[in-house]
């Protein structure tokens, strides 16, 4: 057995007995989807059934809920000593953070599929075909992905537990100032700008586009250009910051 | 000639500005128990970590299994198991699966033979279907060092491995440590009590703010200060006065009836002293030997009069 394959299995098993991580990454963006729909949904004039409109940006914010238990997640292997247990026993780097990243991974997936369940039974209706589903998934996946490594390194940098678990709140806030839940152009200025700048825009409107059957090319080059960066930068922040903490 | 299992020479490591460990030499013959003693922020911790390949270190030479800790890390890390001031134990595992993965990891092939001894030795067979989240501190360190136990090492370093534990389960991990002992193991031990490294180890070193200020047996170590007295109660003021003018260099208490005079504690000076006082017609009530214990020796090395107090 890979070390890999024994510290994926010590992660998921982290998931399942972690009741909080599981409402924060799979229940609670379910409750959002529900607020916003029923609650919120008719106050806004988005030009389409609200459901349509929000699925997609509400599926990004199923990604995001996930993340703050995986910073706290790694945050606590390295406050609680056993990360030294396991650098002396050899185990590898890659195979303690790869760890991670998969159950993230993991644990998004089934968020994501809870929201667009949710959303079916809400009256969502897509006109995107098989192709543009699959690309649907290749996004998520690759946005998941992205930002796991992002959140590992923001772990790994954190030096409690605690502040690990905040320094995920910007990454958690920053989808509601994007068009997930109302277009940007009906923001006041500034934010307006922030909103059609910023990373997860790109993301929200390729998925939305996606979802509707009609993909736009810009989009999609600038979500995944967007994508690969944060991977990037999440990964080499991640990897240089675990080589310094001994 | 045997190889010792731990060689360091000239060690020096430093954070920044500050000198953390400043030339420290030391030699573990294999097989024996190894105490490195001093308060906290004295670098012990530092140095366990660079023993044990965490930190590189900054100079000297570190030999570990006859291996150099710089150039291979990896036949260092085979020979050796950790347990850290920190209990390293996984709390959403059970008792059970924190040993299972040490197992996995180890690629150990008797795998459930293994754990179940380990539980028995430990007696954590009970708790071991539970989290480890619910464990008290001493079983958590027990199953710390059972989960170091996994891979069969033959050099294991335990730092301060019963800080902040209760007598008995203090009493418990000095019971384990003898037997892994008797195995052969080799063993490094850091410690803030003083009592610890006297009941356990054969060889102490006294460090104290980056340097090694004293080391050998705890014996040679309570030797090398003066401080060894003989203590001589009486019955009556009367004859604490007599005993008084006799012995001149000793100290009265008059509260206790007690004489402290000083001596080396050989026979021949105690005969010569209790003769002396035989010889004058002074009984005496009670007679006791005293030699300096550890606390004593760091006090007399560091100029500091208590462990804990140095780190609060």
């Amino acid at each position: 057995m890979s070390d890999s394959v024994i510290m994926l299995r010590r992660n998921f098993k982290h998931v399942t007995r972690n009741p909080t991580t599981v409402f924060n990454a799979v229940l609670f963006p379910v409750v959002l989807m529900l607020m916003f729909v029923y609650v919120f949904g008719d106050a806004f004039d988005v030009g389409a059934d609200y459901v349509d409109y929000a699925t997609p940006g509400l599926m990004l914010l199923a990604i995001v809920y996930g993340l703050s238990g995986t910073s706290t997640a790694v945050a606590s292997d390295m406050t609680k000593g056993i990360i030294n247990r396991f650098k002396v026993m050899d185990v590898s780097r890659g195979a303690v953070l790869t760890g991670h990243v998969t159950t993230t991974i993991a644990t998004n997936l089934v968020a994501v599929a809870a929201i667009v369940g949710v959303a079916f039974a809400l009256g969502f209706r897509s006109a995107g075909g098989w192709l543009d589903w699959l690309g649907v998934l290749g996004l998520v996946l690759l946005t998941s992905f992205a930002t796991a490594w992002l959140t590992i390194a923001l772990g790994l940098a954190a030096k409690t537990v605690e502040t690990a678990g905040i320094a995920t709140v910007p990454l958690i806030m920053l989808p509601f100032f994007s068009s997930a839940i109302v277009p940007a152009d009906k923001m006041g200025p500034g934010i307006r700008e922030f909103a059609e700048y910023q990373p997860f825009t790109p993301i929200i409107e390729t998925l939305r586009g996606l979802l509707n059957g009609t993909p736009q090319m810009g989009d999609a080059i600038a979500a995944i250009a967007w994508c690969v960066a944060i991977a990037l930068v999440g990964y080499l922040w991640a990897t240089a910051t675990f080589k310094k903490r001994a | 000639m045997t190889t010792p299992a731990i060689e360091v020479s000239g060690l020096r490591k430093a954070f920044g500005d500050k000198v953390v460990l400043d030339g420290i030499d030391l030699t573990v013959p294999a097989g024996t128990v190894f105490s490195l003693l001093g308060p906290n922020g004295a670098g012990k911790t530092t140095a366990v970590n660079v023993l044990t390949t965490l930190m590189a270190p900054d100079g000297g030479t570190v030999r570990v299994d006859g291996h150099d800790v710089a150039a291979e890390p990896r036949a260092v890390r085979a020979a050796i198991g950790v347990t850290g001031q920190f209990a390293a134990v996984d709390e959403l595992l059970t008792g059970q699966e924190n040993l299972q993965l040490m197992v996995d990891l180890h690629g150990v092939r008797d795998g459930k033979q293994v754990i179940t001894g380990l539980l028995e030795r430990f007696e954590l067979t009970e708790s071991a279907p539970k989290m480890v989240a619910t464990y008290s501190g001493g079983q958590r360190r027990k199953l710390d060092l059972a989960m170091t136990l996994v891979g069969n090492p033959r050099i294991i370093f335990l730092d301060e491995p019963t800080t902040g534990l209760d007598p008995r389960s203090r009493r418990t991990m000095w019971t384990i440590i003898r037997e892994l002992l008797a195995d052969g193991v080799t063993i490094f031990l850091t410690t803030q009590y003083l009592e610890e490294a006297d009941q356990l180890a054969d060889h102490v070193a006294v460090l104290d703010q980056g340097r090694v200020v004293a080391q050998g047996t705890p014996d040679e170590l309570k030797r090398q200060i003066p401080g060894s007295h003989v203590r001589l109660r009486f019955a009556g003021p009367a004859e604490l006065d007599a005993a008084a003018q006799l012995l001149t260099g000793g100290v009265r208490d008059d509260e206790s009836l007690t004489l402290r005079v000083p001596s080396d504690g050989g026979t021949e000076s105690l005969r010569t002293l209790l003769n002396l006082v035989h010889d004058n017609a002074i009984p005496v009530e009670d007679f006791s030997v005293h030699k300096p214990d550890l606390d004593d020796v760091f006090l007399a090395l560091t100029g500091r009069t208590n462990v804990e107090e140095a780190t609060r």
